[in-house]
Formats: C-alpha cells, structure tokens, sequence
C-alpha cells in the first residue's frame, strides 16, 4: 500500500477495532485464526460487515451481508463513496493534508448513485448506505479483502477502489484502522518480500531503480538485470509466443492450478526445458524434463516466512526430509555450483543475513531477535527497532511526511463474460475450510469434513433445472465441460453457482474458469465464468 | 485518470517508502495501580486486576489448577485452586478471585489443604488421571488417597468414543473442567459443538442431541484437545500409538514452526518421534494463535509422510 507491498495493521487491531469490513473474503474457512481476531473484536462490541456474492459462514456473523453480484465491487465501492461525500462524512482534514486526487474522485464517483449500484450490483440500495455510513463514522474501521477482489479481471482497480474509501474516511495509518489484503499462502507475502515478484528485489526494492540496483550490484559483483521480467500470466503468454522456451518451477503446479487448464497444459508441454523442484510428483512434475524432489520447507528445513501482518517468523527442521529429497537452498546452491559460482555450504542464517544487508526493512531481524520476540513485524530498520505495529502513521504528521496517497478513480466494468441464453449462470471458486489449493498438501489427511467435488447451487435454479442432491449434471463454459454432482446451497442466490479447485484429478475446474486477466496484475478472472448446467440423463 | 496522476502512482511504488517519524503505537491505556495484599504473611504487590492466581504464581507459590487456563475465561468448575481469604465465609477460588488491597490470603491452611486433598481424592475415586499431568504430585502434597472410597465408588468408565479419524474422547478421563466447552464456544473456536448435558453425576460433555462427531457441529480444530487438561481429548494418532505400546514421549521432540497452509500465520509445535510428526500444538503465548489452529494447521500434516502417523 503506497508504496509497501503489505497489508498496514495487526491481527491486535481487528480486535481493537470498531468496525471490520470484510470484502470478497470468506475469512472463517479461509482464514480460520485471523477470524478467531475478528470473533473477539465482535465480542467487545465491534460490528462485522460482510460484501460477498456468497451468505458464507464468514457473513453469519456479520451485522450486515452485502450479497452483490460476481464482479460489481468497483460499482458498489464508488457508489459508497459517493454517498459518503454526498453525506458530509468524508474526512475533509485528511483528504486535504494526506491525499491527491481528491476532486477527480469525486468527479469519477458523481455518477454512482446508490439506485445505480442497486440496477449494477443486485445489492438494495438502502444497503449501500447503511455500509458507507456506517464505515465513514466508526471512530476505527478496518478494510480487508482476499481473492474474492483479486481473481477478477479488473483486480488491481478493484483493490484501489476500495483504498479510496479508506483514504476518503482516514482509515489508514492509525491504530485500530487500515486496509488489509489477507494473504493465501504461508509465504506469498515473504515471497513477493524477498523479491520474487518481475519487477522486485529483496526488500521489495524496484529493479528499475538505479540508485536501488547499484546497491545490490555492489553487494553481489554483478550487474543486475535492469528490468523487470514477466509475472506468471506473462510468462504464459510469453510461452505463446515462443519467447519463453525453458521454465523452472519451484513448488507451483500450474498445470493444475491456472485457469484454462487445457492452454496451460499445451504451453508446458511445448516447452524446450521444464524443470520442477517439489514435495510431489505433481502434474506439472509428470510434464517436466527434469523433477528435482524437495524438501517440505515448514518442517524440514530452517527459515523464515512472512504473515499477512507482515511479522517475519522462523521455520524449523522438525523432521528429516525422505529418501533423497533436499532443501530448497541445497539444490539452489548446488545448481549455482555446477553453474560455475560456488557458494560454500548453505546455511540458511546466513543468507538470511545477507538479505538484511540489502534490505533496511529487514536489517534489524536477526535470527536471535526472532526468536526472542516470536516474530517481528517490518519495516525493523536497526536491532534496536521494534518493527511496527501499522504502516504510514506517516501520513497523519502535519504536514505529512513522504508522498501524499493518491486517489485513483476507477471504473465499473462487469466481468468479461456476461451471462447469456447459452451460459445463464455466473461460476465462481473458492476454497473450503479443510481443503487447500488443488490439494496435494491437503488431500493427504483423513479428513471427516471432505466431501468431493460438487457444484453448489441455489434450491431455486435446482427446482428450475429440475435437478437434486447428488445428481451428476454436466457443466459447460465456453472452454470445456466436466460433471459433476449437484449440492444445493442456500447461501447461494439465484443465478450463482459454486465449485472449489481442490479436487483436480477428479474434476477440472479449471478446464472450464476464463484466464481473461488484469492487465496490470495478472491475476486470472477465476471468479466469474458463465456456465450452463444440463442434466446427462433427461 | 489524469496523466501526471499517473506518475505520482508510479512514483510512490517505484521509491522506498518513508520512514515513519515516530513509532506507530497502540494508544496509551492508564497503567494500573498497584495494589498490595499479604499471601500466606508476605506482603505482595501486584497490578489492579490480576487474580489471586497470578498475585500467588507472582511469589512463587505454586497452586494446583485443572480447569483454568490464561486464555479462557475461569468457570470456577474443579475447585482445586480455592484459598482461604480472612473475611470469606467459604474458600474461594483463586483462579477468578480478582485481588484486592488489603486482603490477607492463606494457601496453605489446613481448610486450604483439606479441600484440595478432598477434591483430588473425589475427582481420583471417580476418573482415570493418569494421563493428567502434575496430578500425582498435588496428591501427594495433599496427601490424597482416592482409593479410601472403597473399590466400588462409582465412576465415569465408559468406551472410548472412537467415531471419526481426528481425534478420539475418552470420557472416562473427563474431569467436567468445561475448558473444550469453552474452547468450542466463545473463548476461541465459537462453534458450539459441544455443551453440558445431564445433571449431577449423570452431567457429560456431549455434542448436540449426543450424535456421534461426524453428525454434530464440530469442525474438528481440535481446539478442545489443545485445552483438555486430562488427555480425555487425544489425537487419534496418539491414541492408536497408546494402545500399541509405542507412544514413547522421551523419544519425542517439539520444534515450534510456521503452519504450510494459508498466510495467517499460526506457530505449530510439531512433536515428532522416531522422525515423524505424531502430534500438532500450538504455544498459548504466540500472539497470531494463543494457541489455537484449524483442522488444516492441527491435522493436515500427513502429506509430509509416506504413511499416516499412527499406522507407526
């Protein structure tokens, strides 16, 4: 956020806080312990909205449930900032000393009355303001969001124009209120830290950043690369165009987790070189040259990962890795080795260190202060520092300090696929409490909630299709069909159905999901697909 | 979206951002006063609000303690931390017995001793302990003799409820503590899968309409087994090790690391024996969890291993 790649709070905030918006996340299943914060402020109090197509068991606990259709969030976000300015609830000091772009915001957001939110989103429009009325007057107001904004086309507009409301209220930069992306992945926040991201290096620091660059020059005796690479859907495309012709995954199976599973599985196989370093024998693996077997890094391997309060922690070797699978950081190195630079034995603290030398958000978590505070937060800029609690108090200093944050007006624009008399019904995907991803950590464990693949739909479009519990039916998209079985789900509305991607080898979800993506981001639309379900047996 | 506009967005991305100028701070809550009361003759002081339980542990005395843990919140169930606080006409307990200035506290009187003795040997005559950490010690500082209620007392024996492939509840341990209700319920989990049912001796632990785990509520985060103080809650890979002869726990080591799954970020401690993972914890002080997990965090580890723990 403006600047650093992290959400701004702490899980103490959600329960310090006075109001808690959660926006396309289904925080109880798919983040179970950050609910558990989210319960306790609930219970001293505080007041739970929920913006989700789904009524999800996150929203049983919410005061209000806005239920919008798949792919409206922009419509319904300016429409509460409209509203908010249109009631006197903006926060004028604020947005004067800390924001720019203010008047092109409001100008953008004019339009987007709360009947036209209502005609766009399917959500009533007396909803809407209850929302934005009550975000712009709780005193401390937390903003979070999971893929539910990300997976869509027009992701990183989704995101800012939910930032906008934030710095229209000042709920940011303060104890008790900020905006908050809840990471997926026990290190896709460290990840991206660390710098692997096209356009990053450690520390989150931009390759095309001279000044930035000639520092890792120097520290490492070469010259960097002065620009960025291609993020995963780039990388797909290059594949497409034949630019790409050698590719070397570490823990991903996109062939089973990218949407458009039959495009992704042709690029792979028409690669020159594959190479996957894993855990298992995955199904990108089974397309590779060369499969290295790796170590699992949570428990048998020393490290760190970083948390969606962005507190760095240490992983601990638990457990020897099996037969001949080896640390990440042992293949890495012996690679490096047979490539020419040795560089001596791999010691993970001591890359470590290395990473504190070139990143100054780091450069105060040694491994013995990890340890002794149970994880640290960044920026920790010395050993004294005590890493921060929320980013950009910065910008509540009179006058501020650094750049002020931009507004940027955005644009509702529906999903790329519109429903139609051939594909009526809106897909969208998620995860479930017990299962994860496409299952290979997860679909080892005997697991007395896992029931396979279904299509979730309301009792409403089942009597219509005339279909019930457990009926095998074919769902199509524009891009391929699988079967299978039917579960009615009444926190599903009319018109939307939905799958997981948790059981591939049994049903490819992916085969039918659209990889329309975000120009800017890349992220695939696996929200919103238009789909028909046909019974197999009339 | 004007065009200068965009490069201040670009620009705010493409530099560091600025340092904070002061460090972002929590807002300052009044510290509490001191107050000071007298343990057992000592003078002791302690912050207004703790408990006698902390004012105790705070000089080093040590009170035995079943049903309460810091992170639920008391419901005075077992009794056995009561002291004698002059002025009360009962024992009270100290688990939930707020301190206050001026009181004059006994641990260690005969009144003190004799309740603590009687409710060890009450809970020893009708549940199987021998699971229960510190128990045999505490009944031999209070010189606690269950078996002098004769071999037929009655007890709360019954078969294991093995209904589901998490977890297994041997009630025969149960001690009626509430904490796994607790844990279930507003202090942590908020499911509500479990709850009290039945009066007096009959009272258990069960689920809605007792059916079995598959058919109830329950999510299996195996937050109850976290907090059961008598291992009547127990992996299923535990139990089945117990009943083979080869859970072995001076062969088990506990390395605390980050869970795989989603970015929250919860602290597992992992308890391996023979190189394998056998049990899921997690610490109560670690900020993110206060030790509570998922059925993911707590039960999904078997993808490390060849073959699912237990099996061993």
């Amino acid at each position: 956020m403006f600047g650093a790649g992290g959400g701004t709070s702490s899980y103490r905030e959600i329960e310090e806080t006075d109001l808690v918006l959660l926006w396309g996340s289904n925080a109880r299943e798919t983040h179970p312990i950050f609910f558990h914060h989210v319960l306790k402020g609930l219970h001293r109090g505080g007041r739970l909205v929920t913006v989700d197509p789904r009524r999800t068991s996150s929203a049983q606990w919410a005061d209000l449930w806005l239920g919008l259709d798949v792919g409206s969030d922009i419509a319904v976000a300016n429409a509460v900032g409209r509203e908010i300015i249109a009631a006197g609830l903006a926060n004028q000091e604020f947005i004067a000393e800390a924001t720019t772009g203010f008047e092109a915001y409001r100008a953008a957001v004019e339009p987007c009355t709360l009947a036209w939110a209502e005609a766009q989103s399917g959500v009533p429009a007396e909803a809407i303001r209850e929302l934005a009325h009550a975000y712009a007057t709780a005193p401390r107001a937390m903003l979070c969001w999971t893929l539910g904004i990300t997976e869509h086309h027009n992701a990183v507009d989704n995101v800012l124009s939910l930032i906008n409301l934030a710095l229209l209220c000042g709920h940011v930069g303060r104890f008790g209120s900020g905006i908050n992306p809840l990471r997926g992945q026990n290190n896709v926040q460290g990840g991206g830290d660390m710098g692997a991201l096209p356009d990053r290096l450690p520390g989150f620091q931009h390759v095309e950043n001279a000044p930035l660059r000639a520092r890792f020059d120097a520290a490492w005796g070469v010259a960097v690369p002065p620009e960025r690479g291609w993020h995963l859907t780039g990388m797909f495309e290059a594949m497409d165009r034949g630019e790409l012709r050698g590719l070397y995954v570490l823990g991903e199976n996109p062939a089973q987790s990218e949407a458009d599973q039959h495009r992704t599985i042709r690029l792979l196989e028409g690669l020159e070189h594959l190479v996957v370093q894993d855990l298992f024998l995955t199904r990108t693996a089974e397309l590779a040259d060369v499969v290295l077997p790796a170590a699992a890094g949570w428990c048998e391997s020393d490290g760190t990962v970083t948390n969606s309060e962005r507190r760095v922690q240490r992983v601990r070797r638990a457990v020897p890795p099996p037969g001949a699978a080896r640390d990440d950081l042992e293949i890495v190195f012996e690679i490096a080795r047979r490539l020419g630079a040795d560089w001596g034995a791999p010691d993970p603290e001591a890359v470590w260190d290395e990473l504190r030398r070139v990143s100054p958000a780091h450069a105060g978590m040694s491994y013995a202060r990890l340890e002794e505070l149970g994880g640290i937060q960044w920026p920790c800029w010395d050993d004294q520092h005590p890493g921060e609690l929320f980013l950009h108090s910065r910008l509540w200093e009179r006058p501020v300090v650094g750049p002020r944050a931009g507004f940027h007006p955005c644009t509702h624009e529906p999903p790329i696929e519109a429903l139609d008399a051939e594909y009526p019904l809106r897909l969208t995907t998620g995860r479930r409490l017990s299962e994860y991803n496409t299952g290979v950590q997860s679909g080892a464990y005997a697991n007395p909630l896992r029931r396979r693949e279904t299509l979730d739909i309301s009792p409403e479009d089942a009597a219509r299709l005339g279909v019930g519990e457990g009926e095998v039916v074919r769902v199509s998209s524009r891009r391929g069909a699988v079967d299978v079985p039917i579960h009615l789900d009444d926190a599903l509305r009319p018109g939307l159905t939905f799958m997981t991607f948790h059981f591939p080898d049994d049903v490819a979800t992916n085969l039918i999901t659209i990889d329309a993506t975000d120009p800017k981001a890349g992220t695939a639309e696996f929200k919103a697909a238009a789909i028909r379900v046909d019974r197999l047996s009339p | 979206m004007s065009a200068d506009h965009d490069d201040g967005a670009d620009r705010v991305w493409f530099e560091p951002p600025p340092r904070s100028v002061r460090l972002p701070m929590a807002p300052p809550t009044p510290a509490p006063a001191t107050i000071t009361l007298e343990i057992d003759g000592r003078e002791v002081q302690v912050a207004d609000g703790s408990s006698l339980l902390d004012a105790c542990a705070s000089i080093g005395v040590e009170t035995p303690t079943l049903c309460f843990l810091k992170t639920l919140t008391p419901v005075n169930a077992c009794r056995v931390c009561v002291v004698e606080l002059e002025g009360s006409r009962t024992l009270v307990p100290s688990c939930a017995r707020k301190a206050e200035a001026g009181m004059k506290v006994h641990t260690d009187s005969p009144r003190v001793r004799l309740s603590r003795k009687l409710v060890l040997e009450l809970l020893g005559s009708s549940v199987d302990l021998s699971q229960a950490p510190d128990v045999a010690r505490w009944m031999a500082r209070y010189d606690a003799h269950p078996e002098r209620f004769g071999a037929d007392a009655a007890t709360v024996a019954q078969p294991v409820k093995d209904d589901n492939d998490l977890y297994v509840r041997d009630y025969a341990r149960c001690i009626l503590c509430y904490k796994c209700v607790e844990a279930c319920g507003t202090d942590a989990q908020n499911t509500f899968a479990i709850a009290v049912a039945g009066r007096g001796f009959d009272a258990r632990v069960a689920t809605e309409a007792d059916v079995p785990l598959p058919a109830s509520a329950c999510v299996y985060c195996g937050n109850c087994i976290g907090v059961c103080p008598t291992n009547a809650l127990v992996f299923k890979s535990e139990h089945v090790m117990r009943g083979k002869g080869t859970w072995a726990p001076e062969r088990q080591t506990t390395t605390d690391t980050i869970c795989s799954y989603c970015g929250v970020g919860c602290t597992l401690t992992l308890h391996a024996q023979d190189g394998r993972i056998v049990k899921v914890t997690s610490p109560l002080d670690a900020s993110v969890t206060e030790g509570n997990l998922c059925i993911k965090g707590r039960f999904g580890f078997d993808f490390v291993d060849d073959e699912p723990a237990g099996d061993g």
